[in-house]
């Protein structure tokens, strides 16, 4: 059990800064996955938590200890590779004891907390063999065994689902899942698979080009996404975002000639400025042509449970998400329907998102990031 | 691939076998010559094959080149010169390669520049060095106190002096830095998150993995070691420190003496035989380690 | 040198480092200053202290006549050395890569004379191409004087060469061979599908794959020419730079003026040009290293 607190982090290699002031706090026990595209400096951090890489400014803290100057393995942190390094030329056993070697734990002990580990992670069987000889996946439960022998406070994982084919991600994903639950320690996991975020986060952390964009619960990030970079990020198919100036005579919001309608709060809130708007596939609603705003059907995916509409929306293409009852075909006109409440607003400059408050009737740019924390 | 082309087939096959005449023939030369009588051995036209005298031959080679002493001091020297390779050019790639200090950078350019000067073009002052080992150190304790000291230590006629100068070079530690390269960080990493330091990391990771590493490296080093020529030429005056490669002129016919290249091609065949039969029974690693220490 | 580098310590790298470091200095640097610092003084042979004499000690070397001798023969030397050790090696590996029954096994006979150490076989050489005895006394006893390496000097260079080629054939092989391992099995099978046939596939896609190998092997056959360890032996132990000063290399020149002559500054000097040569091979080969292909 350990908690984390990052406090201005930064890094920078030569004059070229990845990491621009990160403050971040994680509750002991929590699962915090770190979400980004890749480039995002999303591992860096986790390896500056680790010991791995220096820390150019700021502070991290783990259990009220500035761990700055701390070697590895004096700051209580186990972590899992993402390639598992493993020792080849050693055997299971040995792999997941080696910790315990090095730190002088009498043989016999060793040997029982070897035993008992391994049994955690189902590799009972397997203490004799060599990496060489084991599959992706029990390679993945070595790797993870050898972090959870050391008892550690504060389990890292970099990307450790990556290498994995996909039956075997979703298998080995509900293990970690169930693996953080039974050892109560705080993981923090980075990945940049928004699937992997959503189903194993406490607390998810979308990060960007060195920056935070925005800290919440999955569910909250989801619905209400900080910036048009969380809207596009995470999703599938993405957010649908558009250019439009808000027209409040007429409570539209105009996108080339398009006349989108809007809730009269947002266009009393927001007349005359210039936004994105943006909606989620499953929000938009095919009509009838001649209803909602004219469309015309590009191609659709099937998806077996639904379908997805791509349809020429002015001089965009648009992703809506229909029931199967809807029965569309390529170059088919239709009408799409946005209803107002679904629609998601951000300045038009910054890309933060724009939030009504509706007991006032004002927008307002949510609260940064930072702040949030 | 599924393709017949018997000419090619056949031409091919003539080829390896001229390779085969060029390459081996000699070998076959020197096997029947070191097995004939004087006579047989001077007869024109040459007789190719293996005669019954090759005891003979190469006991009187033996004597005539004591080549029981030099036998073995090559061996030594070869010896020397592989394990000092092998062990201390793991030790300086590891130092190149896993830390991070801006002394790798100057380390490595050290060692590299050896690469480009062979001993022989520099050989007329290693000697001088050898001859006279701490003219540096003398020189240096000069300049900084202006005291003149009369330290001496000379290596010529010594198993040091014979093999320090060939292990001063840099082929073995880019075989290592080589290999090291292409382990993945993570391994390092992650025994560093295990809680193992450098020296641990060395002793528990890299040098079991290097195991076939050492294995070339040590055949091309005895290969190398035993074969030195002109270094031993130089350092050796004492008879008791002699290699094999300063017996070839002992075993030679004496001018105007009995032409007796039996007993010389007897001999030199002894002496070819240790590295022979190491690059033949090694010779996976033989061929690993000079593939791969081309940089 | 872009490996993430995971330790951080000055001084155990240092501790490391530090024998291999203490040899090269002693053995490598030292002796390599000393070099320059001959070349420019005269140092008397029996003591006393050495005089500054500028270029002077180079002005002698380049008036030497017999100096300029042991650069063209030198030049000859590593030239058809080179030529002939990469002939053989690409004709044999060109076979051998065609995987014929028995190809393994004259693989491994290849490279054994890579073993043996050069005046070895010079001295074994001096028998075989011996022109009293041996392979060439019935050609000599043919044609009279069709070879006698002991009286005439290019005879003797043709020996050395021989031993040269002999002993390095089966080295430039082992580097071909796996160059031509290295070239994709799909693209001689495109080839192939396109109606070339073993030869002209040779021609037109092994070879130029293999450019950055054969160009790889004649620099460091090159160097091996001019300054390689065997070269001295070869010529010390076959035919003493001789006759008449044919087969008198550059390497060996040196090492017979600083320790028969007992001209260290000459022989100094000597070497400073050599080393000259040895930078620019390194040089040439530092330059166009990047497109070298993997061994492996």
């Amino acid at each position: 059990m350990a908690d984390i607190t990052i406090r201005a982090v930064r890094k920078s290699y030569g004059k070229t800064a990845t990491l621009h002031g990160i403050d971040l706090a994680f509750a002991s026990g929590e699962f915090v996955v770190i979400l980004g595209p890749s480039g995002c400096g999303k591992s860096t951090l986790l390896r500056m938590i680790a010991g791995l890489e220096d820390i150019t400014g700021g502070e991290i803290e783990i259990n009220g200890r500035v761990v700055n100057k701390l070697e590895p393995r004096e700051r209580g942190c186990a972590m899992v590779f993402q390639n598992y390094a493993l020792y080849p030329h050693m055997t299971v056993a040995d792999n997941i004891g080696y910790a315990l070697k090095v730190a002088g734990v009498p043989k016999a002990e060793r040997r029982a907390r070897i035993a008992e580990t391994a049994k955690i992670v189902g590799l009972g069987d397997y203490l004799e063999r060599k990496p060489a000889a084991l599959s992706g996946g029990q390679r993945q439960r070595v790797a993870m065994a050898r972090a959870i022998i050391r008892e550690p406070g504060v389990f890292l994982f970099d990307e450790p689902l990556s290498n994995l084919d996909a039956t075997l991600r979703v298998t080995m994903r509900a293990e970690i899942r169930k693996l953080h639950q039974r050892l109560s320690a705080t993981s923090v996991f980075v990945t940049h698979d928004q699937v992997e975020a959503m189903t194993l986060a406490d607390k998810l952390v979308v990060m960007n080009k060195g920056h935070v964009e925005q800290v919440g619960q999955p569910l909250d990030i989801y619905h209400r996404p900080a910036s048009t970079f969380v809207a596009s990020f995470i999703g599938a198919p993405p957010m649908n975002l558009m250019d439009a100036r808000i027209d409040a005579s007429a409570t539209v919001a105009r996108h080339e000639h398009l006349a989108i309608p809007i809730s009269s709060a947002m266009a009393a809130a927001l007349a005359g400025r210039d936004v994105t708007l943006g909606i989620r596939p499953e929000e938009c609603r095919v009509v009838p042509a001649g209803e909602g705003l004219p469309a015309r059907v590009d191609f659709v995916e099937e998806l077996g449970s639904g379908r997805i509409v791509h349809a020429a929306f002015g001089s965009r293409i648009f992703a809506a998400a229909i029931p199967l009852d809807i029965r569309v075909a390529s170059g088919d006109l239709i009408g799409l329907a946005l209803p107002p409440a679904q629609l998601h607003v951000f300045d038009r400059e910054t890309g933060r998102r724009l939030d009504v408050t509706h007991s006032i009737g004002r927008y307002e740019p949510v609260r940064q990031a930072a702040e949030a924390v | 691939m599924i393709q017949r082309t018997p000419y090619a087939d056949a031409f091919t096959y003539v080829l390896m076998a001229l390779g085969f005449l060029l390459l081996l023939g000699p070998f076959a030369v020197i096997v029947a010559g070191a097995s004939q009588t004087v006579q047989q051995v001077n007869a024109v036209p040459f007789n190719f094959l293996p005669q019954n005298q090759l005891i003979v031959n190469i006991t009187a080679a033996w004597q005539r080149a004591d080549l029981g002493t030099a036998m073995l001091n090559s061996f030594i020297m070869a010896s020397i010169v592989t394990f000092g390779k092998v062990a201390l050019s793991a030790l300086t790639a590891f130092s190149i390669v896993f830390f991070r200090t801006p002394l790798k950078h100057f380390f490595f350019w050290i060692v590299f520049i050896t690469l480009m000067l062979p001993l022989e073009v520099r050989v007329v002052p290693t000697y001088a060095v050898a001859a006279d080992l701490f003219e540096p150190i003398r020189l240096l304790i000069a300049w900084v106190t202006g005291i003149t000291v009369s330290i001496e230590w000379n290596l010529l006629n010594s198993y040091a002096g014979l093999t320090l100068p060939l292990v001063a070079t840099a082929t073995g530690t880019f075989l290592y830095r080589q290999f090291f390269m292409t382990l993945p960080d993570e391994l390092a990493e992650a025994a560093r998150m295990d809680g193992s330091g450098p020296v641990r990391f060395f002793i528990d990771m890299l040098i079991p993995l290097s195991r076939t590493n050492m294995l070339a490296l040590t055949t091309i080093m005895f290969v190398y070691g035993w074969n030195q020529y002109l270094w031993p030429l130089l350092m050796i005056t004492d008879p008791a420190y002699k290699t094999t490669m300063m017996s070839l002129v002992a075993l030679l016919p004496a001018e105007n003496g009995t032409p007796d290249w039996n007993v010389t091609l007897a001999g030199s065949l002894i002496i070819m035989l240790p590295p022979l039969l190491v690059v033949a029974v090694l010779q996976r690693w033989f061929v690993r380690g000079l593939v791969s220490s081309e940089k | 040198m872009d490996k993430r580098a995971v330790f951080r310590s000055w001084w155990l790298p240092t501790a490391f480092a530090l024998p291999q470091l203490a040899l090269i200095a002693l053995f490598f640097y030292w002796p390599a200053v000393a070099v320059v610092r001959w070349a420019f003084t005269l140092e008397p042979p029996f003591g006393g202290s050495a005089e500054f004499v500028g270029l002077a000690n180079f002005r002698d070397v380049f008036a030497d006549p017999l100096y300029w001798n042991s650069v063209v023969v030198s030049l000859t030397f590593a030239l058809a050395g080179t030529l002939s050790t990469i002939f053989i090696g690409l004709v044999l590996a060109l076979a051998v890569d065609r995987q014929l029954p028995g190809s393994g096994a004259v693989r491994f006979l290849y490279i054994l004379p890579y073993a043996i150490a050069g005046p070895a076989a010079g001295m074994a050489f001096r028998f075989i191409l011996s022109p009293e005895r041996g392979l060439m006394a019935s050609v000599n006893s043919a044609f009279p004087d069709f070879w006698n390496p002991a009286k005439y000097g290019s005879h003797a260079l043709i020996l050395v060469i021989v031993v040269f080629a002999w002993k390095w054939a089966g080295y430039t092989f082992i580097f071909l061979l796996a160059g031509l391992q290295s070239v994709p099995k799909s693209l001689t099978e495109a080839a192939a599908m396109d109606g070339s046939g073993p030869v002209r596939r040779a021609i037109d896609i092994q070879i130029p794959m293999l450019a950055p190998t054969l160009f790889f092997l004649t620099v460091i056959m090159m160097t091996e020419g001019f300054v390689g360890a065997d070269t001295y032996g070869i010529v010390a132990r076959t035919t003493d730079g001789g006759p008449n000063h044919g087969t008198d290399v550059m390497v060996y020149r040196i090492v017979e003026e600083a320790f028969r002559g007992l001209n260290y500054s000459g022989a100094s000097a000597q070497s400073i040009v050599l080393i000259g040569l040895i930078m620019i091979f390194t040089f040439i080969q530092f330059r166009f290293v990047e497109r070298r292909v993997h061994y492996k």
